[in-house]
């Protein structure tokens, strides 16, 4: 029988959350890595027990954490648990937590500075990975977005870090600038179809597109309407919060930018707003099911000022013609009083028959539905704030 | 030989309990001390130092004999006590909280 596992990142530790395949009993592991900052998870598809996890600190800095056995055991890759930690010839080993932007004039061009928050020009500086992408194909093989904003990969299983630098250097970077969380790339999509096609999406610089794995890109932001930038309708500098796709159409796209929920189907070369009868267009996760590529989920936040569900409810709201005609979700979901956010990263589906969906509030729930969203659960409701949530369906 | 004194956290990191004892060849210097530390500990590298710059990550201060040597010259001598391993040397975090 199937079961799945969900994996949550929190402002405070990361913990695994277990089920078989009804979804109504889970057990709870953790707190991982208790104290640190873990922004994200992942799973690779090609070795379910290969896990990353981005695990950080205003301290200590970056740590990658990895585990080979589903989350039983973690390591700082390069350093396997009892191995020597110096290399034959003396040297130490492992530097997984190594992001050092390329600014050769070969790859990345010597792109020394973005756009501040006062609109000055900034330094680039690493701060943190927001996002693990692994690879469909290789358990080696996995992505990172970073804050400053920048896409690196790791061949090795997260020992050595490598910058896709032609995203940095491509052009439009210097009129780049961080949204009030950074300047996060958040987003990572790999065609499954077509490898050499990558998308990733940055706050608050838009969504990029590259056709040749990852040496050159180009801005795919037409469409989007952002009025809080001087030129709405500019190139660059719009605030995408998330991006999401149903793997057998990835030319067809779903966007929750910071107000505005936006749709492509032409792999990102044009949007345009399908926000429809939301109570409200702003939020930060958009999902769509596993079965069923029009139907999309979001959850509407208040504002931009408010970073709290409309009116004390939480709901989800679900689209099944892919955007405009939405219907609240709200069966177990708590209906008064509650003003919680829901961030880009925290919500997942599963892939099992039923498509069950999951995600996590800053107020520390994991709710999980087993139904698509028709009825609802906490899986956990004590949690630090959570800030990434995926699921892993396992045979 | 030097012992050092971590933070929970890197404790943690690097897997220990207690005390960490180091070998410095000559007399120690702030530098010396955390190339042997990150040379036996290398999950700690970064963590300390900046990988690049290897400036002092900004939460974290070092003292000595009560002494802060935090914004001493990586150069700077270690005291004597501690270079003796009769006093440790002390890798701080900044109080969080408040």
């Amino acid at each position: 029988m199937s079961r799945v596992r969900v994996l949550v990142g929190t402002r405070k530790g990361a913990f695994l959350l277990s089920s078989d395949g009804k979804r109504e009993k889970w057990d709870v592991s953790g707190p991982h890595f208790a104290g640190w900052e873990i922004y994200h998870v992942k799973g690779s598809p090609a070795d379910p027990n290969r896990l990353y996890a981005s695990q950080t600190s205003g301290w200590f800095g970056q740590i990658i954490q990895r585990s080979d056995d589903g989350g039983k055991t973690w390591f700082q890759p390069g350093t396997p648990p009892g191995e020597p930690t110096t290399a034959p010839d003396g040297m130490p080993k492992g530097e997984s937590n190594k992001f050092v932007y390329d600014t050769s004039a070969e790859t990345g061009k010597p792109l020394t500075t973005h756009q501040f928050y006062d609109g000055t020009q900034h330094p680039w500086e690493f701060k943190r990975v927001w996002h693990l992408e692994p690879s469909h194909s290789d358990p080696d093989t996995v992505f990172a977005g970073v804050e400053d904003a920048a896409l690196f990969r790791s061949t090795d299983g997260g020992v050595s870090w490598h910058e896709l630098a032609g995203l940095r250097g491509h052009g439009t970077g210097p009129k780049w600038q961080p949204g009030a969380g950074g300047m996060c790339l958040h987003t990572i999509i790999q065609d499954p179809k077509n490898p050499n096609r990558i998308y990733i999406a940055i706050s608050a610089a838009g969504a990029f597109r590259t056709d040749d794995r990852g040496k050159t890109w180009r801005p795919i932001n037409r469409g989007l309407r952002s009025q809080y930038i001087p030129d709405p309708e500019a190139e660059v500098g719009h605030c995408v919060h998330h991006v999401a796709f149903h793997p057998s159409r990835p030319d067809v796209l779903f966007m929750q930018k910071h107000w505005d929920v936006m749709r492509s189907d032409n792999g990102g070369d044009s949007w345009h707003e399908v926000s429809g009868d939301l109570p409200s267009d702003f939020g930060f996760v958009i999902d769509v099911h596993a079965h069923e590529p029009e139907t999309i989920y979001v959850v509407p936040i208040k504002s931009d000022g408010e970073h709290f569900v409309p009116d004390g409810k939480l709901r989800v709201y679900r689209s099944r013609s892919g955007g405009n005609e939405w219907e609240p979700l709200t069966n177990g979901l708590p209906q008064r009083d509650c003003y919680v956010n829901v961030l880009r990263d925290a919500m997942a589906v599963d892939s099992l028959d039923s498509c069950g969906v999951y995600f996590g509030t800053t107020g520390g729930q994991v709710y999980a539905s087993s139904d698509a969203g028709d009825s609802w659960n906490p899986i956990v409701r004590d949690l630090p704030a959570v800030l990434s949530v995926e699921v892993q369906t396992l045979p | 030989m030097i012992r050092v004194i971590l933070p929970p956290h890197l404790r943690a990191l690097a897997r220990v309990n207690g005390e960490v004892v180091l070998e410095v060849e000559g007399h120690a210097t702030l530098h010396s001390a955390l190339d042997a530390l990150e040379a036996s500990y290398p999950m700690l590298r970064g963590t300390i130092r900046d990988h690049v710059t290897q400036q002092r990550r900004p939460f974290l201060r070092f003292f000595a004999c009560s002494e802060d040597l935090s914004h001493e010259p990586p150069d700077f001598p270690l005291p004597d006590a501690v270079v003796a391993g009769d006093e440790p040397l002390l890798l701080v975090g900044a109080i969080a909280g408040g």
